[in-house]
């Protein structure tokens, strides 16, 4: 046998192992967010169900949208914010999947058993929870205010050293509350407010970028960051200096969702895969990967200590009237803030 | 007879352009007409298009935005960054072709075998995802990077001099990415360069910096002019190094068009983006064939 004709046998082969696997296997096609699913979990799954998952990422609620908006992308669950929540159900882009009456969902925890986007839990499961404040280094620049104030006004040996997220709404919400002008405003006169403030911290800022934050922190090449709670627990575990701030101006506070898209290809094995990840132990493994609390009672017992430690995670009972849910906003008042944010780097 | 194979000759004919025909046809032309078609549409409230509903509201608000009376107002917001991207692409386009045809003049000249060696290494680092190139710039231009550490080490500086997420950066980013697409065109009108063209103008008289511009200037300009615009098109329209290390703290063009289709929801005025930016590409690709056309053809 010469080599080419090994070589085609050899693809040959591949070719009808594939066919064979495809007619046979059941498969998840997952679409979630980046680095916010323990890969350990996967492989749990797949062995417990025999079903295999493939896992795609996007690093947006509006990217995830946009790729449901434009037609069938053959994924069965996909992982929606609050507010994105609401949008899906109404444009008609989410399956009916009853949660609300599945195994496991007993274990549902309140408010996250009823929220006000979904209604009775028709079309979603909740996945994790947290919070979008700012985390800074304590052993550089000391101990600061619990206020935004820090973060839009930096003290003189921070300017260079911020980092703010890349995402419209968390660094527009942050300024709004600091602001004291409502996130979904329509006065172009409370939009400019925000963008004054956007624009007195832009020659501070070093950078705008959502991806990395951890590294960021973690290594001390930025001194303050705006950051996911979840993403200041992880950095903390490399370099216990970093405080994470819940700002009293107020900070947002979110939740993230399964959710199966219309015409998902395997219906069944997405209710399978929501129902399998109410189970405690199972959630559990991805608080202690991501850092987010999650929404199932009876997963604390299988969570790590540093996690229900750390008040970035597990939030002190006094800074609870600081949350302020998520909203999704008007028209006129995304373009408000689009052109604001667009202005800050035109 | 003649006649049979006068109709399989055109027959011939269609079937061999047929596949190219459907090829630019599905994947370029029809693209580019839903784009167009999805400028003119009215943006739906949670994103996508009403279908159906159009208005030319896109193409007004590049320019304009609507004060409190709903009156006109210019807004150069976008018209910054556009202006921004094209400096930005230009400077690249200019010291490429700086770095770029001394090195293609130099490969021309190298004897035969060591020319392909050469034209290997140019394009090495094509091997290598554009990402990963991206961030590797980042580790050399960080506060603590070998860029910065050199600089100390060298005494020339004491503090870290502030280079990554800066216009700098993406310059260098940019030069970087695309420079072996001004290189190789080059070094293709410059391969086939008769020698004895030089040895005859010095013969008549001319000194070295006249052989330069009279001779192979001319003979590299096909190349010159499709080297720039193989640079200038994709810097215009480059995301990942704004991003990556101007630390989108500047927008250009591609972030622009992204921030629409993504948190802004607004996919007309994103495709009305795309097709300014694209119609300006065609203009300047038109005044290169007007200029150039007859160039390789006398060369």
């Amino acid at each position: 046998m010469n080599r080419k004709a090994i070589l085609s046998a050899g693809i040959a082969a591949g070719l009808f192992a594939g066919l064979a696997q495809s007619a046979s296997a059941e498969e998840l096609f997952l679409y979630n967010w980046s680095n916010y699913f323990p890969p350990e979990l996967l492989e749990k799954f797949e062995s417990d169900t025999g079903i295999s998952v493939t896992l795609d990422v996007y690093d947006s609620n509006e990217t995830m949208l946009a790729r449901l908006q434009a037609g069938a992308a053959g994924y069965d669950i996909v992982v929606p914010s609050d507010y994105m929540m609401e949008i899906m159900i109404k444009e008609g882009l989410a399956e009916r999947i009853d949660a609300g009456e599945m195994e496991n969902f007993s274990n549902v925890m309140e408010p996250h058993n009823d929220p006000r986007q979904d209604p009775g839990r028709a079309y979603s499961a909740p996945y994790l929870w947290g919070t979008t404040g700012f985390t800074y280094d304590s052993e550089r620049v000391g101990e600061l205010e619990e206020s935004w104030k820090e973060f839009f006004e930096p003290r003189e040996e921070l300017s260079g050293q911020i980092a703010v997220l890349n995402d419209e709404v968390e660094a527009y919400n942050a300024a709004a509350y600091y602001a004291g002008v409502s996130k979904c405003t329509e006065e172009p006169a409370e939009a400019q407010q925000i963008l004054d403030i956007l624009q007195a911290q832009a020659p501070h800022v070093a950078m705008y970028q959502s991806d990395g934050t951890i590294d960021r922190m973690a290594s001390g090449e930025m001194i303050m960051h705006m950051q996911w709670n979840g993403a200041a627990h992880r950095s903390k575990q490399e370099r216990d200096s970093l405080v994470y701030v819940y700002p009293e101006e107020g900070i947002s506070f979110w939740n993230d969702n399964f959710m199966v898209p219309a015409g998902a290809p395997n219906l069944e094995n997405a209710k399978t895969f929501i129902n399998w990840m109410m189970a405690p132990e199972n959630i559990a493994v991805a608080s202690n990967y991501t850092g987010y609390m999650n929404a199932v009672r009876g997963s604390s017992e299988f969570m790590d200590e540093a996690l229900v430690e750390d008040p970035a995670v597990n939030m002190p009972e006094e800074y609870a009237d600081r949350l302020r849910p998520t909203e999704d906003c008007s028209v006129d008042a995304r373009e408000l803030r689009n052109r604001v944010w667009t202005r800050l780097r035109s | 007879m003649l006649e049979g194979l006068g109709r399989n000759r055109f027959l011939r004919r269609g079937l061999l352009l047929g596949p190219a025909l459907f090829v630019i046809g599905f994947f370029m032309i029809l693209p580019l007409f839903l784009m167009a078609y999805v400028s003119i549409l009215e943006r739906g409230l949670a994103g996508g298009v009403q279908w159906g509903q159009h208005t030319l509201e896109a193409y007004v608000r590049f320019l304009f935005e609507r004060d409190l009376m709903d009156n006109l107002v210019v807004n150069i917001d976008y018209l910054r960054i556009f202006g921004r991207s094209f400096a930005l692409a230009f400077g690249t386009m200019i010291v490429a072709l700086a770095i770029g045809l001394p090195t293609a003049f130099y490969m021309a000249l190298q004897p035969a075998r060591w020319r392909n060696l050469l034209i290997f290494l140019v394009t090495i680092p094509f091997w290598t995802n554009l990402l990963v190139r991206n961030y590797a710039w980042i580790l050399l231009l960080r506060d603590s990077g070998l860029v910065n550490s050199g600089l100390i080490w060298l005494g020339l500086t004491d503090e870290p001099v502030r280079l990554l997420y800066t216009p700098f950066a993406v310059g260098v980013g940019l030069t970087y990415s695309f420079l072996p697409f001004m290189i190789l065109p080059i070094y293709a009108s410059l391969e086939k360069l008769d020698l004895r063209l030089v040895e005859a103008a010095y013969d008549l008289g001319a000194n070295k910096w006249k052989a330069l511009t009279r001779i192979v200037l001319p003979l590299a300009l096909p190349g010159i002019a499709a080297g720039s615009i193989l640079v200038f098109i994709p810097a215009l329209g480059a995301y990942v190094t704004p991003e990556l290390l101007g630390g989108s703290r500047q927008l250009m063009i591609g972030n622009l068009i992204q921030g629409q289709f993504g948190a802004a929801r607004n996919w007309p005025f994103g495709a009305a983006l795309a097709f300014v930016l694209l119609a300006i590409v065609l203009c300047s690709m038109m005044l290169y064939l007007l200029r150039f056309r007859r160039a390789p053809g006398q060369g």
